[in-house]
C-alpha cells in the first residue's frame, strides 16, 4: 500500500479497547471526575495513589447548571479511551450527576457516584471511591485489546506557545501528519477560530460546499467579534516575545496545521465528525458574549479536542508548553530549535530541524503521523511519561450544528 | 517551506527565509547578533541589537500604512516607514484586527525575570 506521494505506509497493528457503541480506545483509562469544586479535592485524592495506572482526574467546578458542560462531560465519559468511571458529587451542587450516571451506564461502562453529604464526608469518601477504583483496576486489564485501523482513528490538533517558528516548522508538518491521516481514512480536526482571523477565505475555498464555506467565515467572523469585544485576540505575550505581532500572523501560521485537505465539515464541542476526513471544531460560543474568554487556556482546547473523540491530540509548540492531558494522549511537536534543545525531556518530535535543513515538512510529517499509529501499540507520549493530565473545563453555551455543518459524504 | 527556500534568490542572508514571493518581510532562521551584517536584498545591513529565532526583518523598504506581507497574506500595517533590513515587530506594525497584548512595559518597568 502506498500513500498519494508514494511512501510506503508502515503496517498497522493498533489495537484497541472495544466499547459497546463500536468504538474503539487507544487507553483504558478509569476518568474520576469531581462534579463541582467543592468535590474536587476528594476527588484528586482518590486518584492521585492511581497516577501511574490510568486513573485520571477530571471535573467542572461551578455550581450552577451548563448545558455545555453536561455534554462535554457526557462526552469526555463515554469517550473510548475511558473503560469506567467514578463521579464525586458534594450533594448540593447543580450539576445532573443523575443524567450523567444515566448516560455513562447506557455506555456500558461502569460507573458509581460517591455523594460525600451521603457518605459520611471527605475520609470516607476517599476511602469508598478508593476502593472502587481498586475494584475496577483487575477488570479493565483484564480485558483484550483488538485489531484497530487508523480509519477508527480520530486526531485532533491544537498550537499553544507560538512563535515565529510555529508557522514554518511544526503547524505545516503537523498538517502534512493529517493529510497523511486524512488519506488514510482517520478523521482530523483543527480548532480555535479565534486563530483564524484573517485566513477565513482561504479557508472557506476549501469546504466541500459553498454552504459550508459560507458557515467557516461565519465562525470565524463570530471569534474576530467575541473577541473584540473581550479586547484581547487569542494572543499571549510570550507569542510577541517570540516574534509574532499581529494576530492574523499568528493565525497564518496556526492556520497551517490544517494540512491541505477538503475540509468536510464544521462541529462544535461534544460534535463527533460522522466519518473520516477533516473538520474544523467551533470553540467561540454562540450568541452575545457570556462567561467570559472563549478558551482561557491551551488545556481548555484540548479538553474539547477531546470532547468530540479524538483519541490523541497533536500539540504545536515554539516557546516550549508542557502540558499533556487527562483520557488522551498529547503529542508535543516543538517548533523551535532551540526551545527543543532547552526542553527535550517535554518534545516527543523535533520539527525545528526543518530550519536547519535537517529534515523535510513531508519527513516530520509523516514521523508524526507513525507516532500517533505507535500510541495505539504501547508507545506513550513524553507528557504521559511525565504524568502531565492537565484538565480544564469551564462555562460556555453553544446552538446546535445545522445540517449544513456536515454534507453528506 | 522549503519550497520557497528553494524559490529564494541569494539576495538574502541564509540565516533568513523568505516564505512567498511576494513578501516584504523575512523570517530569521538563524539568531542574528548585534553588530553583525545581514544581507537583505543584496545589500549589507548592520543589526543594531540580537534578532532572535522566528522574528521578521523587512525584506524591502516600507512605507507608513503598508500592509506587512508574510506567507503572501496580509498580516497587519506598518505604523512607520520601514527600511530595508530593520526589525519588524510591534514597534513598527499593528494588527488590522485586535490589538497585540505584550509585557514589554511591564518589563521596562520592573526589570526581566532573573
Amino acid at each position: 500500500m502506498k500513500t498519494d506521494s508514494g511512501a510506503p505506509i508502515s503496517p498497522v497493528s493498533m489495537r484497541g479497547f472495544l466499547r459497546a457503541d463500536g468504538r474503539k480506545g487507544i487507553r483504558n483509562v478509569i476518568a474520576v471526575a469531581y462534579l463541582v469544586e467543592c468535590a474536587h479535592h476528594v476527588a484528586r485524592e482518590i486518584a492521585w495513589p492511581f497516577r501511574d495506572q490510568d486513573v485520571h482526574l477530571i471535573g467542572f467546578p461551578g455550581c450552577y447548571p451548563n448545558g455545555y458542560a453536561q455534554r462535554m462531560m457526557e462526552a469526555l465519559c463515554t469517550h473510548p479511551n475511558v473503560g469506567a468511571v467514578l463521579l464525586l458529587s458534594l450533594g448540593c451542587e447543580s450539576f445532573d450527576k443523575y443524567g450523567l450516571a444515566h448516560v455513562i451506564r447506557q455506555s456500558g461502562r461502569p460507573v458509581e457516584t460517591v455523594v460525600i453529604q451521603a457518605s459520611g464526608g471527605t475520609r470516607a469518601s476517599i476511602a469508598e471511591g478508593q476502593a472502587w477504583v481498586r475494584a475496577q483496576l483487575p477488570v479493565l486489564a483484564a480485558q483484550e485489546p483488538v485489531p484497530m485501523g487508523v480509519e477508527e482513528l480520530i486526531v485532533g490538533t491544537v498550537c499553544g506557545g507560538s512563535d515565529g517558528t510555529s508557522g514554518i516548522t511544526g503547524n505545516p508538518a503537523a498538517g502534512r501528519a493529517f493529510d497523511q491521516l486524512v488519506g488514510e481514512g482517520a478523521a482530523c480536526i483543527f480548532e480555535e477560530t479565534g486563530e483564524l482571523i484573517g485566513c477565513e477565505h482561504i479557508m472557506a475555498s476549501r469546504a466541500v460546499t459553498p454552504e459550508l464555506g459560507v458557515i467557516l467565515e461565519e465562525s470565524v467572523a463570530k471569534a474576530a467579534r467575541y473577541y473584540a469585544t473581550l479586547g484581547y485576540g487569542s494572543f499571549a505575550a510570550g507569542n510577541a516575545d517570540g516574534g509574532l505581532s499581529t494576530i492574523e500572523e499568528k493565525s497564518m501560521g496556526a492556520y497551517a496545521k490544517s494540512g491541505s485537505s477538503p475540509i468536510a465539515g464544521l462541529i462544535k464541542p461534544g460534535d463527533r465528525p460522522p466519518r473520516g476526513g477533516l473538520y474544523l471544531l467551533d470553540v467561540v460560543p454562540d450568541g452575545e458574549v457570556r462567561f467570559g474568554f472563549p478558551n482561557i487556556n491551551d488545556t481548555a482546547e484540548i479538553a474539547e479536542l477531546i470532547a468530540c473523540g479524538s483519541h490523541a491530540v497533536l500539540f504545536v509548540t515554539g516557546r516550549g508548553s508542557v502540558v499533556g492531558s487527562a483520557i488522551s494522549p498529547v503529542v508535543k511537536i516543538c517548533a523551535n530549535p532551540e526551545t527543543y534543545r532547552r526542553m527535550a525531556d517535554d518534545m516527543d518530535v523535533d520539527a525545528g530541524r526543518i530550519l536547519a535543513g535537517e529534515a523535510t515538512l513531508d519527513e516530520v510529517g509523516r514521523e508524526i503521523r507513525d507516532l500517533v499509529v505507535s500510541l495505539g501499540h504501547g508507545r506513550r507520549t513524553k507528557s504521559e511519561e511525565l504524568g502531565h493530565r492537565e484538565f480544564v473545563l469551564t462555562y460556555k453555551s453553544f446552538e446546535p450544528i445545522g445540517p449544513a455543518c456536515l454534507p453528506a459524504a | 517551506m522549503m519550497e520557497a527556500e528553494r524559490r529564494q534568490d541569494h539576495e538574502h542572508d541564509e540565516r533568513v527565509i523568505l516564505l512567498g514571493p511576494d513578501d516584504n518581510v523575512v523570517v530569521v532562521r538563524r539568531r542574528i547578533d548585534a553588530g553583525s551584517l545581514v544581507r537583505i536584498g543584496g545589500r549589507d545591513v548592520s543589526q543594531p541589537k540580537d534578532i532572535p529565532l522566528g522574528h521578521k526583518l523587512a525584506s524591502r523598504s516600507i512605507r507608513r500604512g503598508e500592509k506587512i506581507i508574510k506567507y503572501g497574506a496580509p498580516i497587519g500595517s506598518a505604523t512607520a516607514d520601514i527600511g530595508p533590513g530593520e526589525h519588524v515587530h510591534v514597534h513598527n506594525m499593528k494588527s488590522d484586527y485586535t490589538a497585540t497584548h505584550t509585557l514589554d512595559e511591564a518589563r521596562a518597568r520592573h526589570g526581566d525575570v532573573p
